[in-house]
C-alpha cells in the first residue's frame, strides 16, 4: 500500500496537531523523497500522531542522522539607483544638475547556519515509507537544543546519542544522553563541517621528516600550554 | 519447527503477536529497573573490551547480583574511525572500497547498499545481468554470514573449535568464489554505480552452481547440530526473549526482528533489484528467544539457496555495466536519497545529500548492528551472566559496522 503524499501527510498533521507549523522541503533528485520540516515545539505531538495514526502507522523509525549546514555567505547583485551630480552641458563649469543613475552593486550578507536532524520513518504494519522528517536548531553555537524522539521511538536512543556525540545537538528528554563513539572527555564534534582534527603527533611511534617537525611543534605547543596553566 | 517443549519442560511461553502501542504507560519501551532484595552485595563487571565472545573490541558494563544481571550498559567506540567524515572528504566512487570495511563479513551487501543509494540519487539504471550477479553474490554472502553466526553460537556455548570449523569450511568455498570473481576474499569492492566492476565467466557461474548444489546437504548436517543437541536447546530456548512490539519500536531489523514474529523483509517490501522475480518465503519465529534467532538464520539459508538456484538458472547475457553510466566527473545534481537493502544483519541503509560537487555533502550509514544492540539490556536483564554471551552472540554484530 502506497504511502500518502507529503501534502496529504502535512494536512493530516495540521488537522491532528493544532498550531503546528509544517513545511514541505522539495527534493529535486530523481529519488523524489520529499521531507517535512517541523519545528521543535510540537515535535513530540507530531511524532506520536505519525506513529499512532491508523492510516499512517509509521511505527518504525529506521534512520536518525544529523546534517551540519554552515553559515552561508550569499552574494547578490542588486541594482541601485542613486542621484549623481552631472555637469550641465553648455553651462557654467561649476554648474551641475542631479541625475538618476542605475549602478549594479554586489551586496553580501551572511545566512546563519544551523544543525539539522533527519528522521527516516517506515511502517512495518502497512509496509510503506519512507517518510522523512526534519528539525532544525536555531544556530550552530549556543541554541542547539531539540526535543528527543526517543520516548516515541526507542530506536532513536543510540542514534540520537551519536548525533549528540558527533554533531553536538542536545536532545532534551533523552534518557541517557552521553557520548557514544568518542570518549567522554573529548571536546569537539568530529562530524561538523568545520572540524579540524587535533595535531596529536606525539603518538607517532617513529616520527620522521615532516612528521618529526610537526611532532616537535606539537610538543612545544603542549609544553607552552602546560607552563601557562 | 518443534519448539513447544524442551527436555527441561515447557519454557517457551507463546507471546502475544500484536499488542497495540496506544494506551501503553509512558516508558514501557525502556528497560525495567530490577529491584534487589535484602543486603546482597552488587558486583560491577566490565565484560570486554578484550573478550573472545565480544566478536571484536566491545565492552559491556554489567552490574551483577550474584549470577543475575541487573544492569547492562554497552560501551562502543573502540573501533571508531569516523567513516562518515571520510566518506564526505572523497568522491562518491572512492567510498566504495571503504564500505567493504563496515561489516567485513558481508562486503558485497555493503557495496550493493551504497550503490543502490547512489543509483537512487542520480536515477541510474542497472543492466539485467548485473542485477542477477548482485542477487547471486548477496545471497551467497547471506549464507556464509548466517553459517558463521551459527558456528559462533556453538563456539560460545563451549563447543570449542570443531563446530565453527564446519561453518568455516563451507564459508571458505564461498569465499573462493568471491576471490576468483573480485580478486579478494573479503574486501571485494565489486559493485559500481550502474552495474558491477567485472563480468562473471561461464566457468565461474558453473563453479557457483556446484557450490550451491552442495549447500542443502551442509545445511541439513548443520541443522542437526542445533535441533538434536539437548544442551543447546536448554541454554537457548526461552532465554533472551524479545517481544515483537518492542522490537518494532526499537527499530530492530533483519533475522532478529523476524525471530520475534514480525513479518518484515526489505527484499519483499521494497522489491529492490530484481527480488520480485524470485519465489522465496520469509521465515518467522514464534518466541523471539535465542533459539528462534538461530533457527531463523537456518531457515533463511534454505531460502537463499532456493533464490540462488532460481537466479543461477537464468542469468541473461549482456553488459554488466550501464554503458551510459558516468564514471569520470561524477557529480550528482543537488538533492538527497535514502537507499536500503536487507543485509544479512538487518536493514543496511545509506543516506546521501548532494550539493552538486564531486564529494557527497552528507554521507550516512545506517548500521543494523548498532541499532540491533539497542535492546541488548532489555534482553539480558534478569538472566545469568553466562547467558549474556549467548544473547549478545544471537544479535549478530560486527564491530566494524557498530563503531564505523
Amino acid at each position: 500500500m502506497a504511502l500518502k503524499t507529503v501534502e496529504e501527510i502535512k494536512a493530516a498533521i495540521l488537522a491532528a496537531v493544532p498550531g503546528a507549523a509544517v513545511k514541505i522541503m522539495p527534493n529535486p533528485s530523481p529519488s523524489a523523497q520529499q521531507s517535512l520540516l517541523i519545528e521543535a515545539e510540537h515535535a513530540t505531538a507530531i511524532a506520536t500522531f505519525l506513529r499512532d495514526d491508523e492510516e499512517l502507522a509509521l511505527d518504525y523509525l529506521s534512520n536518525v542522522t544529523g546534517v551540519d549546514w554552515l553559515d552561508k555567505e550569499i552574494a547578490e547583485k542588486v541594482k541601485v539607483t542613486r542621484q549623481v551630480a552631472k555637469p550641465v552641458e553648455g553651462g557654467d563649469p561649476g554648474q551641475a544638475e542631479m541625475v538618476d543613475e542605475t549602478v549594479e552593486e554586489t551586496r553580501k550578507h551572511i545566512e546563519p547556519g544551523y544543525l539539522e536532524v533527519v528522521y527516516h520513518l517506515f511502517s512495518m504494519a502497512k509496509k510503506h515509507g519512507p517518510m522523512v522528517l526534519r528539525m532544525r536548531t536555531a544556530n550552530r553555537t549556543d541554541k542547539v537544543e531539540l526535543p528527543s524522539l526517543t520516548p516515541v521511538w526507542r530506536s532513536a536512543e543510540f542514534q540520537e546519542r551519536e548525533v549528540f556525540d558527533l554533531f553536538g545537538i542536545v536532545f532534551k528528554g533523552h534518557p541517557d544522553l552521553r557520548r557514544i563513539l568518542m570518549w567522554d572527555e573529548f571536546k569537539d564534534f568530529p562530524m561538523r563541517r568545520d572540524y579540524v582534527e587535533p595535531d596529536d603527533f606525539e603518538y607517532e611511534p617513529t616520527p620522521h621528516d615532516e612528521v618529526l617537525k610537526r611532532a616537535q611543534e606539537h610538543r612545544a605547543k603542549v609544553a607552552a600550554e602546560e607552563a601557562k596553566s | 519447527m518443534s519448539t513447544s517443549s524442551t527436555p527441561l519442560g515447557n519454557v517457551t511461553a507463546r507471546l502475544a503477536r500484536s499488542e497495540k502501542l496506544e494506551g501503553k504507560p509512558e516508558g514501557w519501551n525502556r528497560p525495567p529497573v530490577i529491584e534487589v532484595e535484602g543486603d546482597s552485595e552488587l558486583l560491577e563487571l566490565a565484560m570486554g573490551p578484550h573478550h573472545p565472545s565480544t566478536h571484536g573490541v566491545f565492552r559491556m558494563d554489567v552490574v551483577l547480583d550474584g549470577e543475575r544481571v541487573i544492569k547492562l550498559k554497552p560501551v562502543f567506540g573502540y573501533l571508531h574511525r569516523n567513516h562518515e567524515q571520510l566518506g564526505q572528504s572523497q568522491s562518491y566512487l572512492a567510498s566504495m572500497p571503504y564500505t567493504d570495511r563496515l561489516d567485513y563479513f558481508c562486503s558485497l551487501s555493503n557495496n550493493w547498499a551504497y550503490a543502490l543509494a547512489v543509483e537512487k540519487l542520480v536515477g541510474q539504471v542497472v543492466p539485467e545481468r548485473a542485477e542477477y550477479l548482485r542477487v547471486i553474490l548477496a545471497e551467497l554472502t547471506r549464507i556464509q554470514n548466517h553459517a558463521s553466526t551459527i558456528g559462533f553460537l556453538l563456539q560460545e556455548m563451549g563447543a570449542s573449535g570443531t563446530p565453527l570449523m564446519y561453518a568455516f569450511r563451507e564459508r571458505e568455498l564461498i569465499l573462493d568464489l568471491f576471490e576468483s570473481l573480485t580478486g579478494s576474499r573479503m574486501m571485494c569492492n565489486y559493485m559500481r554505480f550502474g552495474g558491477c566492476r567485472v563480468d562473471a565467466s561461464e566457468a565461474w557461474l558453473d563453479g557457483a552452481r556446484k557450490v550451491v548444489a552442495a549447500l542443502p546437504k551442509f545445511i541439513d548436517e548443520f541443522e542437526n547440530f542445533l535441533m538434536s543437541n539437548e544442551i543447546l536447546m536448554a541454554r537457548c530456548q526461552g532465554i533472551g526473549v524479545l517481544k515483537p512490539e518492542l522490537a518494532v519500536n526499537a527499530g530492530i531489523s533483519g533475522p532478529m526482528l523476524r525471530a520475534s514474529g514480525v513479518n518484515y523483509d526489505i527484499r519483499k517490501v521494497d522489491h529492490y533489484g530484481i527480488y520480485d522475480r524470485f519465489k522465496f518465503r520469509v521465515p518467522l519465529g514464534d518466541h523471539g528467544d535465542i533459539f528462534d534467532r538461530y533457527m531463523i538464520r537456518m531457515l533463511e539459508m534454505r531460502e537463499s539457496v532456493s533464490i540462488l538456484e532460481q537466479a543461477l538458472k537464468e542469468v541473461p547475457g549482456g553488459p554488466v555495466m550501464d554503458p551510459k553510466a558516468k564514471i569520470r566527473n561524477f557529480r550528482p545534481k543537488p538533492g538527497e536519497a535514502y537507499g536500503r537493502i536487507e543485509s544479512p544483519k538487518g536493514e543496511l541503509g545509506f543516506y546521501l545529500i548532494s550539493d552538486g560537487s564531486p564529494n557527497p555533502y552528507r554521507y550516512r550509514v545506517r548500521p543494523p548492528s548498532l541499532i540491533n544492540l539497542t535492546v541488548l539490556e532489555d534482553m539480558c536483564l534478569g538472566s545469568n551472566v553466562a547467558d549474556v554471551v549467548l544473547i549478545f552472540g544471537s544479535v549478530d554484530i560486527v564491530l566494524g559496522e557498530v563503531d564505523r
